[in-house]
């Protein structure tokens, strides 16, 4: 194919991309060194109220907004302040002061650090649950009477199909106050029960939620696995003598080890944007991630005001993350170009 | 079983080992879901009942005379087993006979309407009527047994105007489904098709910006979009559109956000496709273009209904990008159940944030039943042959 027809059909593709990814990739790294604010002027007003023989007289300094006589909008001046929106999000003092005096709960109590610690916990334990369960459902479907497989398979999808906001609100109603779990585990362990009133309870539910949401899609990418797996060298390694538990250890896993790398790839790059737990199970006040700091700087608050330099800076600390993460993933990629598949 | 050989024989440990496994699973996977749908329907005293007995039965909600007999049962079942049969068997004949060929597709669309409206016709108002005749006459048939209300879903959909949002949800997520399997289309098969350097770079872009958290790009759009009249007067003159609270401008951005993925898969289902087919169509006389047009794209159509499913899924599901976008007056489904947490103080409300959460889920269910083997399909093209 031409270059020129090659273009004509990636044009619109590439457009859309450049547009809208590479461009607010460029204007986030900017934000982050520059602050929007209204221009403020101090207005010195006297107030004076009636009193016996003299006026009483109040003299306040107010800091208003400076509005424009013409539009009728705040007037607003961009500055660029360096590293200052990172400085606000990351807190280095109060961050270095808590590490030097081994305070976990005060570095903690900055948002950026709690977020750090949450996301990547929750990104690292998730991974080994998701692949093994995975694994053991394709495994056991793999073992099943042929016709039982298809509605396991429509079962078993219904948990990764579902809207993650939705699937996780399904969780929460379980294990509300007066959900049908929390009064049976009452009932069972004779204890009142808050699942929502600490942080590591809440983490154990999206943990949870994680596994239950993403090992169908493991399971789906095993059992095709499976399907094709060497007969003739699992027959010879039942002739060599090789146990049920060698077979699986020595011929399946590493038959099926590109898709464990495939899918350990896809599921760091997906949790680690893990956002709608938090929004789904209302853990805000206890457990927030990276996605959701930025969100939270991005919505409005009470006053309508978005801190859009935190955001940007947010932003592009979450970025350094994923750079991490692709390195490694990269390069193996750029050898194989190099070695020449093409 | 005597052609199995001994070694693969299991023992019986084993087999009920796998087998109480996937018991096991299957109940999880399908127990929240389930147990939403249940609680949706019954009275706020019955759906956060002690015993899971009385969320199932709903005494409350069968005392308030809210109740399924015995007779609505058996009738409800056999009508929506035939209803699912004749979806199977008749309705597809029936397509294929009355549409003119070669828009066959149009008569799918029509065809679908229109047996779902009769559907919810016939289900919800024929029947209703015509059993509310006959349980008083049964006797001890005709007495409730089954607590069960809708309205909930009254509520949601009626009173508070949760359509509005179905309907914003149908535009964004139908534009984006057809804006992105177009652009992407075109792309995976330029993709396919060229084995240049460039290529293979747009590929490995592609791959990175797919990594790149929501959150990241939205930042970017947000300043822009909210002074976008601003920004594009000096261009667009006077009547520059504010782009923040616009689907429209929402539906590109999910587009783009999701076009890295997209290529990927269908470029995966283009290489499947024989490179002699587009060489014969191209010796006939073919430009690429008319090649793509009339010679791959009527045997792409499983890989574009699977790219599109996955486009589907992504618009619907969507919380991040369309809460942050869209203001109040055009939201779509997902983010308004988050409107449901501020005003969640008393039970009824918490079911009715439920039943708005089923009405969610009631049309990915529907999916899953019709496009079971395209969603696998989808899942494993891009990582077997990947």
């Amino acid at each position: 194919m031409k270059f020129k027809t090659f273009i004509w059909f990636v044009g619109p593709s590439l457009f859309l991309m450049l547009l809208f990814i590479a461009a607010p990739l460029v204007s986030v790294f900017l934000d982050s060194f520059r602050i929007t604010q209204p221009v403020v002027q101090t207005v010195e007003t006297e107030t004076c109220s009636a009193g016996f023989l003299q006026q009483t007289c109040t003299t306040t300094i107010n800091t208003v907004p400076v509005i424009d006589e013409e539009t009728g909008r705040v007037v607003t001046t961009t500055e660029w302040v360096g590293w200052l929106s990172y400085e606000r999000v990351l807190e280095p003092r109060r961050a270095w002061d808590a590490i030097r005096s081994f305070d976990y709960n005060g570095l903690m109590q900055i948002d950026f650090w709690a977020a750090l610690r949450f996301t990547v916990m929750f990104t690292l334990v998730t991974l080994p649950l998701v692949i093994g369960v995975g694994l053991a459902i394709a495994l056991a479907v793999n073992n099943a009477a042929k016709s039982l497989r298809g509605p396991i398979i429509f079962v078993s999808l219904l948990p990764f199909i579902i809207t993650p906001v939705i699937g996780s609100l399904s969780i929460y109603w379980l294990f509300v106050g007066d959900g049908i779990l929390t009064r049976g585990l009452e009932a069972w362990l004779d204890r009142d029960i808050a699942m929502f009133a600490q942080a590591w309870t809440i983490e154990l539910l999206m943990l949870f939620y994680r596994v239950w949401h993403v090992a169908p899609f493991a399971f789906v990418i095993f059992y095709a696995g499976l399907q094709t797996v060497n007969q003739d060298t699992l027959e010879s390694a039942i002739i060599d003598g090789a146990s049920r538990w060698d077979r699986l250890r020595y011929v399946i896993i590493p038959h099926l080890m590109p898709l464990i790398v495939f899918i350990a790839l896809i599921h760091l790059m997906d949790s680690y944007r893990v956002f709608d737990e938090i929004v789904g199970f209302r853990a805000q006040a206890y457990v927030i991630s990276l996605q959701w700091l930025t969100f939270d700087f991005l919505a409005a608050d009470d006053a309508g005001n978005r801190a859009f330099s935190r955001a940007s800076a947010s932003a592009m600390l979450t970025m350094i993350g994923i750079v991490i993460l692709l390195i490694p993933l990269l390069r193996r990629t750029w050898r194989d170009h190099k070695g020449g598949s093409h | 079983m005597s052609d199995i050989p001994r070694a693969m024989r299991q023992p019986f440990a084993l087999k009920f080992g796998s087998a109480a496994f996937l018991a096991f699973w299957c109940l999880l996977a399908a127990f929240p879901i389930f147990w939403i749908a249940v609680m949706s329907f019954k009275s706020p005293v019955d759906a956060f009942a002690a015993n899971p007995f009385d969320v199932i039965f709903g005494p409350a909600t069968r005392a308030a005379g809210d109740g399924l007999s015995i007779l609505d049962i058996v009738v409800g079942v056999v009508v929506l087993f035939y209803t699912v049969k004749l979806a199977l068997g008749w309705l597809p004949r029936k397509v294929v006979e009355w549409a003119p060929g070669g828009q066959v597709w149009a008569g799918w669309i029509i065809g679908v309407i229109g047996y779902a409206l009769g559907f919810v016709l016939f289900f919800f108002i024929v029947l209703p009527a015509v059993l509310g005749v006959l349980n008083p006459i049964l006797g001890p048939l005709g007495n409730p047994v089954l607590g069960l209300t809708t309205i909930h879903y009254q509520s949601v959909w009626v009173d508070n105007q949760f359509y509005q949002n179905f309907l914003n949800s149908l535009l964004v997520t139908g534009g984006v489904v057809t804006v992105s399997l177009t652009v992407g289309t075109l792309a995976g098969y330029g993709l396919a098709r060229s084995g240049s350097n460039i290529a293979f770079w747009l590929l490995i872009i592609a791959l990175i910006f797919r990594a790149l958290p929501h959150s990241v790009l939205v930042a970017g759009y947000l300043p822009v979009f909210i002074n976008s009249a601003e920004i594009l007067r000096p261009i667009l003159g006077e009547n520059a559109p504010t782009l923040y609270g616009q689907p429209l401008a929402v539906i590109a951005v999910l587009v783009s956000i999701n076009q890295p993925f997209t290529i990927w898969m269908l470029r995966s289902f283009f290489q499947n496709i024989p490179n002699e087919l587009d060489e014969a169509a191209r010796v006939d006389g073919c430009t690429h273009f008319q090649a793509f047009r009339w010679v791959i794209m009527p045997v792409m159509w499983p890989g574009v209904i699977t790219t599109g499913l996955f486009s589907f899924l992504l618009a619907y599901n969507d919380f991040l990008v369309t809460s942050l976008l869209l203001d109040a007056t055009n939201q779509t489904m997902v983010p308004a159940i988050a409107g449901y947490f501020n005003r969640e103080t008393t039970t009824t409300d918490q079911v009715e944030a439920v039943a708005a959460a089923v009405s969610i889920t009631a049309p990915l269910f529907l999916l899953v039943m019709v496009f079971q083997r395209q969603i696998v399909s989808g899942l494993t093209a891009g990582a077997v042959k990947g």
